[in-house]
């Protein structure tokens, strides 16, 4: 699980519903997990509004000295992203098959809120399963 | 990111898990009957119905999303056309019958309206249920289209007795429809134009545009 630091996921209004750190590098508390939400949220519309492509989708990977940050958005607004160590491989493909588990076990789950904070055990145990390191270069095929 | 190919019905169908057909008809059907029971208005059970739908269709529409891999409609007439079959090959449908046959099938049409309506529903509907609808009744603007099905699973066994007569015995998958379709920023209108528990010879639902919501954050500078 070396290669991913933590995964998150925003809902359309830009609140944090899912976090999870895998390891201990790059761990932050509660407070600052939330900021960082928030944050990339509304760096992730304003990269909209300012990019000189017509249909910008938002920024999709954050490359940094220690770290990359890669993000998928649905087209519903659910922004999902992990932040892993620089060079990881399938970071794209890992989040769409976290968004396909986020459909089944999160949205299936009917005693789930929408938009609120998500605390559905299968999506725990699928989840880390999705993550761990041999399976995410399986997603890679 | 490289794109990838949208997935056709057909293929989500046949990988996803089903129930029984019968189990479904029956259970949906004991569903309308308990309704029927509680609220006793035949009124008020259709907006219950469509209200049911509604919140199927707010969650399936992400699976529709996540499963067939569409991407942005470019306006609300390609979200018709996947939503009922052509351009992905009636996906929606297909896969939306083996779950909840008609709330299924709806959503994955709101879904694919979002993107290319038409096309859309389509795919949508084939992935949720297993059946495809034809598009068609275009009005002049590209507003107003129906959504045409031979084939619904939903009503295999039911007929329609005197004391029910305004019951809209399938309409909760106009309201998948609608609450898929909203999460995809499209505000519409679902009606049955036609039914064939009332004598019809095919479904008919119309599909009204009522607004696109432009975008997913209430951004409005300066406002």
């Amino acid at each position: 699980m070396a290669a991913i630091y933590s995964l998150y996921v925003i809902n359309k209004s830009g609140g944090l519903i899912f976090c999870k750190d895998y390891g201990s590098a790059g761990k932050m508390d509660t407070n600052d997990s939330l900021r960082l939400a928030s944050l990339w949220h509304s760096m992730h519309a304003i990269s909209q509004q300012l990019s000189p492509v017509n249909g910008c989708a938002g920024i999709e990977l954050l490359q940094a000295d220690t770290f990359d940050l890669h993000c998928f958005q649905s087209l519903t607004g659910t922004k999902f992203f992990v932040v892993c160590e620089p060079g990881a491989l399938h970071m794209e493909s890992l989040l769409k098959y976290i968004y396909e588990l986020y459909t089944d076990y999160v949205l299936k789950n009917p005693f789930y809120e929408m938009e609120m904070p998500i605390r559905c055990e299968l999506f725990d145990i699928n989840l880390s399963q999705a993550v761990q390191k041999d399976r995410v270069a399986l997603l890679g095929r | 990111m490289a794109p990838v190919a949208p997935r056709s019905g057909d293929a989500i169908f046949a990988n996803v898990e089903r129930v029984n057909a019968e189990l479904f008809t029956l259970t949906y059907g004991a569903i309308v009957r308990q309704l029927l029971t509680d609220l006793e208005e035949v009124e008020e059970v259709n907006k219950q119905l469509d209200q049911m739908g509604y919140n199927i269709g707010i969650r399936l529409i992400d699976e529709f999303l996540a499963k067939s891999n569409v991407s942005r409609c470019i306006d609300f007439k390609e979200t018709a056309e996947v939503i009922a079959k052509k351009s992905h090959g009636d996906g929606f449908l297909e896969g939306v019958w083996s779950w909840i046959h008609p709330g299924f099938l709806r959503k994955q049409k709101r879904k694919k309206m979002e993107k290319r309506k038409i096309e859309n529903e389509s795919v949508g509907l084939k992935m949720f249920l297993g059946v495809t609808a034809t598009v068609g009744n275009w009005n002049a603007e590209g507003t107003t289209c129906s959504l045409i099905l031979e084939d619904n699973p939903l009503v295999d066994f039911v007929e329609l007795p005197d004391t029910c007569q305004g019951l809209y015995y399938c309409n909760i998958l106009s309201g998948v429809i609608r609450g898929a379709l909203e999460m995809v920023s499209m505000k519409t209108e679902v009606t049955w134009i036609r039914d064939m528990l009332r004598g019809d010879d095919a479904f008919e639902l119309q599909l009204k545009l009522l607004k696109q919501v432009p975008e997913e954050y209430p951004y409005k500078d300066d406002e």
